[in-house]
């Protein structure tokens, strides 16, 4: 059966496509640009391998610094990331016709995230273990930076989405969108970085996790509203 | 009725008109109050036992970081009126309040670096109230940013509008986070002030300069969003009446 | 105007002006759209009329004036109204990482109507091939097949349909307007080209544009 098909079979009347339509018209999209996916890992890797170079390969000092590292670097990666969430179909103007579709903004919104958080958030939390292992991360961050990075990576894609559908009218948004998001991703990060320290610590990490966890469900209810008017009020531009 | 005051008060040429007779009052009670308090808390007001006179810059410090903080509300209150009922008045003051907050956080912020030289021996300590008055600065700093960022006014009001009504939902996470994160990181020792009592000899010239200050940012903020109701309305009839009334109250005070 | 035919019209715009920035394009525009009507919006560069047909689908929030659809106003009738929508607007809404078969899917077509409202505006051998490989033009039209899709919602509301086709192409377009007005549907276009279909109204926006300095009102304008 062509991707065609499957597609028609979801979404059969006007109001727009159905939800899972529209959560395999974006994986088949995202899956096509996949520089688009490497790009991001490649930044953070990079840059992660640059830091030794920067502040000399004596390992406490890394360690020290790894938790922390890693996560600006997964936050500026995601961010790097976020300014194509919207454009394209800003721009083909099939963003216009999902706002005029009966099918409300939120979700589609917060499909696109969630297809931003598979293709970004998730292998930059897969890969930070092994990042973990070149910067010398203690043993006992593990476990947390990955489940730490999981939570706050979707958080930092939703919440990018507002920021994304903000900007999504200007021709070159890049630097002002990282103005006006990364204020907003300061308790996302300082929760997680705090959680992999308590967990090197040997400290309980679990508050930090379970605090991630109520960001990251507050930004899915709340985020997607507000990108989705954002959404409504860039197309009025 | 209720909605007819609204809507009046939400004329752009019924608010220059009447607010043009506030502003002179406005700026003699803010140079009173702000004469008399400085003059109390500088040269008056008692030493601070461990503090000595260096405690003295909060008549600055404290009701500029009051002022920053709640200017980000008013911009976001305003803005969010604006959104709800397309009121073009309250978009004029979202706008005139955004670099106003920015002005009073950068006060905030430097009064701060000044206390902290005598107070820790260094101009810049990660606080917990420091640090978050400096994200509040990038709060403003990203509004601002947004507004110049788009050609079309009305869009850039809207826009402004929602980032700022985002960045109220999150001002108390990012407060309460950052106090977490200060704890965390910082001895406790090191928490000054604000739970130890104040005496009342110190505390009625900080209330006068707390006063003071907010008439202050009434005046500038009314002041300015004249001048944006000008700008905007520009066409208008009434504007240009008011413009060539102007001129020729210039030309006959010569 | 007697009350039957009101209840007949589908789209009606009362006295409707629309302003950009602060400017007034137009003002005191009225017309009732029944079914089987088609209006022919005409105007210059600037005129407003990308403006008005935002205004039509409701997306763009700055007028005055009523629009009603079935009777009933705006924004209430709203998401009925936008059942019954087909806009194709400046910006085809054509994804460039699909191929035109997934894009009409993605509108609701199912493979054998998407394929023949493809072959009907000359795309046959094309289908899948991605949209961004393809010419603007080819683009403009794989947005326009979804108006050869045999569901075709009633109503339709496109901005310059006709700009970027060939002759062909025009001829084809023109000859779906017939067939969807004689199903009973109703269409609102802007356009530079005459238009040849039956019963076309048409409006000049230029008889209504505002003269700016002899309008003074906006100050008591509260609401932008």
């Amino acid at each position: 059966m062509s991707s065609a098909e499957s597609l028609s079979m979801a979404g059969r009347n006007h109001g727009g496509p159905s939800l899972a339509a529209l959560l395999r018209v974006e994986l088949l999209l995202a899956l096509r640009k996949r520089a688009d996916i490497a790009n991001p890992l490649l930044f953070f890797v990079t840059v992660l391998a640059l830091l030794p170079l920067g502040v000399g390969p004596e390992p406490d000092l890394l360690a020290r610094l790894a938790p922390g590292m890693i996560w600006v670097m997964a936050l500026l990666a995601t961010l790097l990331s976020q300014e194509s969430l919207f454009r394209s179909d800003f721009e083909d103007g099939s963003l216009e016709q999902q706002a005029l579709s009966s099918q409300p903004l939120y979700f589609a919104v917060l499909i696109k995230a969630a297809v931003h958080w598979l293709v970004t958030g998730l292998p930059l939390a897969l890969l930070s273990p092994m990042l973990g292992l070149m910067l010398n991360l203690p043993a006992a961050g593990y476990f947390c930076l990955l489940v730490s990075l999981l939570l706050g990576t979707a958080s930092m894609s939703l919440i990018g989405a507002v920021g994304a559908a903000l900007t999504v009218a200007l021709r070159r948004p890049g630097l002002l969108l990282a103005l006006i998001v990364m204020p907003l991703y300061v308790p996302v990060l300082i929760f997680g970085t705090g959680a992999v320290q308590a967990a090197i610590d040997g400290y309980v990490f679990g508050p930090q996790l379970a605090i991630l966890a109520a960001l990251l469900a507050a930004a899915a209810a709340l985020a997607p509203l507000a990108a989705a008017g954002a959404i409504r009020i860039s197309l009025d531009n | 009725m209720a909605w007819q005051w609204f809507h009046r008060l939400g004329s752009p040429r019924w608010f220059y008109q009447k607010t043009g007779a506030w502003l002179p009052w406005l700026a003699l009670a803010s140079v009173i109050l702000l004469t008399v308090g400085s003059v109390w808390g500088l040269g008056f007001a008692p030493q601070d036992a461990k503090q000595g006179n260096s405690y003295r810059i909060i008549y600055i410090h404290v009701p500029a970081s009051f002022l920053a903080l709640a200017g980000y509300y008013i911009m976001a209150i305003s803005g969010a009126i604006g959104l709800i009922w397309k009121m073009k008045l309250s978009f004029a003051v979202m706008r005139a309040a955004a670099p106003i907050g920015a002005v009073l956080t950068v006060i905030a912020l430097f009064t701060g670096a000044v206390w902290g030289k005598p107070t820790w021996g260094t101009y810049w300590v990660w606080d917990a109230r420091i640090t978050s008055m400096l994200i509040l600065l990038f709060l403003y700093i990203g509004v601002i940013a947004l507004a110049r960022a788009f050609s079309r006014e009305q869009v850039a009001d809207k826009a402004c509008a929602l980032l700022a009504l985002v960045g109220t939902v999150n001002i108390p996470i990012i407060y309460k986070s950052v106090d977490w994160w200060f704890t965390l990181h910082q001895p406790a020792t090191i928490k000054l002030t604000q739970s130890s009592s104040i005496d009342p000899s110190m505390f009625y010239p900080l209330l006068t300069m707390i006063i003071g200050f907010y008439c202050m940012y009434a005046w500038s903020l009314i002041a300015h969003t004249r001048t944006l109701v000008l700008q905007r309305e520009w066409r208008t009839q009434w504007v240009q009446q008011e413009l060539s009334g102007m001129e020729t109250q210039g030309k006959g005070g010569k | 105007m007697p009350a039957n035919s009101e209840s007949h019209s589908l789209l009606q715009v009362r006295n409707l002006s629309c302003q950009r920035d602060g400017r007034r394009l137009f003002a005191g525009l009225s017309f009732t759209l029944p079914a089987s009507g088609a209006l022919q919006i005409e105007g210059a560069n600037g005129a407003g009329k990308t403006t008005l047909l935002r205004t039509l689908i409701g997306s763009a929030g700055d007028y005055d004036g009523q629009i009603l659809w079935d009777g009933r106003p705006f924004p209430a009738s709203l998401p009925q109204f936008r059942e019954s929508l087909l806009y194709i607007g400046h910006r085809a809404g054509v994804r460039g990482g699909l191929t035109p078969l997934e894009n009409l899917a993605w509108y609701g077509a199912n493979r054998s109507a998407a394929m023949q409202a493809l072959e009907q505006v000359d795309l046959f051998g094309f289908e899948d091939s991605l949209c961004q490989n393809l010419s603007a033009g080819q683009n403009r039209r794989v947005a326009l097949a979804r108006l050869f899709l045999p569901d075709a919602p009633s109503l339709w509301i496109l901005d310059e349909p006709l700009a970027a086709l060939d002759v062909a192409g025009v001829a084809a377009l023109q000859g779906q307007m017939a067939v969807h007005l004689s199903r009973g549907g109703a269409m609102v276009f802007t356009s530079h080209q005459p238009v040849a279909l039956a019963g076309l109204q048409g409006i000049q926006l230029a008889d209504f544009a505002v003269d700016e300095l002899a309008e003074s009102a906006g100050g008591e304008h509260v609401f932008g």
